[in-house]
């Protein structure tokens, strides 16, 4: 899974931007790691994360089924961590996401303490990782880059819609809803916030930042690429 | 998957919600139809829409009404409102399609859901990539654009050609006939995903002849490539050898995912066995 190594944008745009994960590995620590699980993203919480999920169930603001018509004029936008968390009845990657280093950096130090046993990555800036852990005080193990895109690039959106569709690695977000939205909130059909969340219910693991893209829509609104 | 004609009312949402653009409303019948050649399985529409269960002949009536009265319906974009998706019942080699596209399906190969590989971020309890070592995951199609399996192939066989080792435990590995050559069985040549990742390690001192060689591959496939590059750090948490390669090689470094070394080996039966294991297995 790399669905959140290839996010697009420049490294001080990921300012707001920092994924932390546990991961299981399969035959290795797999045994008995969903109360690890469930517990790494308990202490998330206090750190005020902008977004947690799970591969398997989905993030904190999901997709219903069976609503009825009142949904296209009142609907509940407010995430469920909760559901998140005594959701997770298998072993999968966890995701907590944060807006600011020093909560991701204090979440790592508490998840150190922890000792839960569990492989645990920082996405992120090269930088902005590197902070964490010296947050932390503990040193790096591994390091994968991102190198971006290449090949038929010319087939790819334009900027503001990669930076936004990149946000879900998983490619569930689509570049046309992406365009599509950000069309809808210059227009004034939507705000931005309400098309944070249309986006935010496609993404499958609970990686994508509604922070962040609450700002890249604000800032897309008065910008024509 | 398919779309209930008896269910749909043409509402338009489900066009814009496929990644990859296979959805469209078609003029004669007048219902949102999947190009089947061009979609990926990956449930985007069908896991990711919200659903209604209004009475479909109603809803085409009112739409109709507005339409004729020029009154723009403008209702929530990421709501099927008649519930029209149904997964259809896949059969090999269209399974691959899924396998690799749809992030909830696992890989039975590997037991990963997603791109169905762990690569550097279970490093601490895998060992696959040891010191001195660099790990290159190759990821097709993605963002947004998706690949045809025949593509990749030609990668495959540049890199055995070049005598790389695939990772084992990786969906991609698992679908070569033989790994010596590179070669993907022939069945699943015509399948599209939505990406794919081909995962190999070298030497450290290959770095550069693998990153111009996947340089000079890709300029040859019909899609995009993303290329992550792993390593180890040394025991004070820094990494001097591959970064400096990488900017040389005009990279700009942006964005890393770094796995800080807290994962061990917890399960019963493994606790018991040395942490060696076989991770690649070698072209010629």
């Amino acid at each position: 899974m790399t669905n959140t190594l290839h996010r697009f944008g420049a490294a001080e745009t990921f300012d707001d931007d920092f994924i932390v994960f546990a991961s299981p590995s399969t035959g290795r620590n797999d045994v008995g790691s969903i109360p690890k699980l469930k517990k790494f993203l308990e202490m998330a919480l206090p750190y005020n994360p902008v977004n947690i999920g799970d591969p398997v169930h989905g993030g904190a603001v999901r997709p219903k089924r069976g609503l009825n018509t009142s949904a296209n004029w009142k609907r509940d936008a407010r995430p469920d961590f909760r559901a998140v968390i005594d959701g997770i009845n298998e072993p999968a990657s966890v995701v907590a996401i944060f807006d600011n280093a020093k909560a991701a950096g204090e979440f790592l130090a508490e998840v150190v303490e922890a000792d839960l046993g569990l492989s645990v990555n920082i996405s992120a800036s090269v930088e902005g990782a590197q902070q964490c852990c010296k947050m932390a005080g503990i040193p790096r193990h591994s390091v994968g880059y991102s190198l971006g895109f290449e090949g038929k690039t010319e087939k790819l959106p334009n900027t503001q819609v990669l930076t936004l569709s990149t946000m879900c690695g998983h490619g569930m977000i689509s570049a046309s809803l992406a365009k599509k939205m950000i069309d809808w909130v210059k227009e004034g059909r939507r705000t931005p916030e309400e098309a944070v969340t249309y986006l935010t219910r496609f993404c499958s693991c609970g990686v994508f930042n509604p922070h962040r893209a609450k700002h890249i829509l604000e800032e897309a609104r008065s910008r024509m690429e | 998957m398919k779309i209930n004609p008896d269910k749909c009312v043409a509402c338009g949402n489900c066009t814009y919600v496929c990644p990859m653009g296979a959805i469209y409303v078609d003029p004669v019948i007048k219902r949102a139809t999947i190009d089947r050649d061009e979609c990926v399985e990956c449930y985007a529409c069908f896991n990711g829409l919200s659903t209604e269960n209004l009475n479909p002949p109603l809803v085409r009536m009112v739409r109709k009404i507005l339409q004729w009265g020029r009154v723009r319906f403008d209702p929530e974009p990421d709501i099927c409102p008649t519930a029209a998706f149904e997964p259809d019942e896949l059969v090999w080699p269209r399974t691959v399609r899924r396998a690799f596209s749809d992030p909830r399906a696992t890989h039975e190969s590997t037991g990963v859901q997603g791109r169905g590989t762990e690569e550097v971020k279970t490093n601490d309890v895998t060992g696959r990539v040891k010191e001195g070592e660099v790990g290159f995951t190759i990821e097709f199609g993605r963002p947004g654009v998706g690949v045809w399996l025949r593509d990749i192939q030609e990668m495959t066989w540049a890199l055995a050609k070049a005598g790389v080792a695939f990772e084992k435990k990786n969906p991609f590995t698992l679908l070569m006939t033989d790994v010596a050559t590179g070669t993907i069985r022939e069945d699943v040549l015509g399948e599209k995903v939505l990406s794919a990742i081909v995962e190999i390690k070298v030497d450290v001192a290959r770095t550069e002849e693998i990153v111009r060689l996947v340089h000079d591959v890709e300029q040859r496939v019909d899609t995009v490539v993303s290329l992550g590059v792993g390593t180890r750090c040394d025991a004070n948490g820094e990494e001097h050898i591959v970064a400096p390669i990488l900017e040389r090689l005009g990279y700009k470094l942006e964005r890393a995912k770094t796995n800080v070394g807290l994962g061990r080996i917890t399960n019963p039966e493994m606790s018991a066995k040395p942490a060696v294991e076989e991770h690649e297995v070698a072209a010629r």
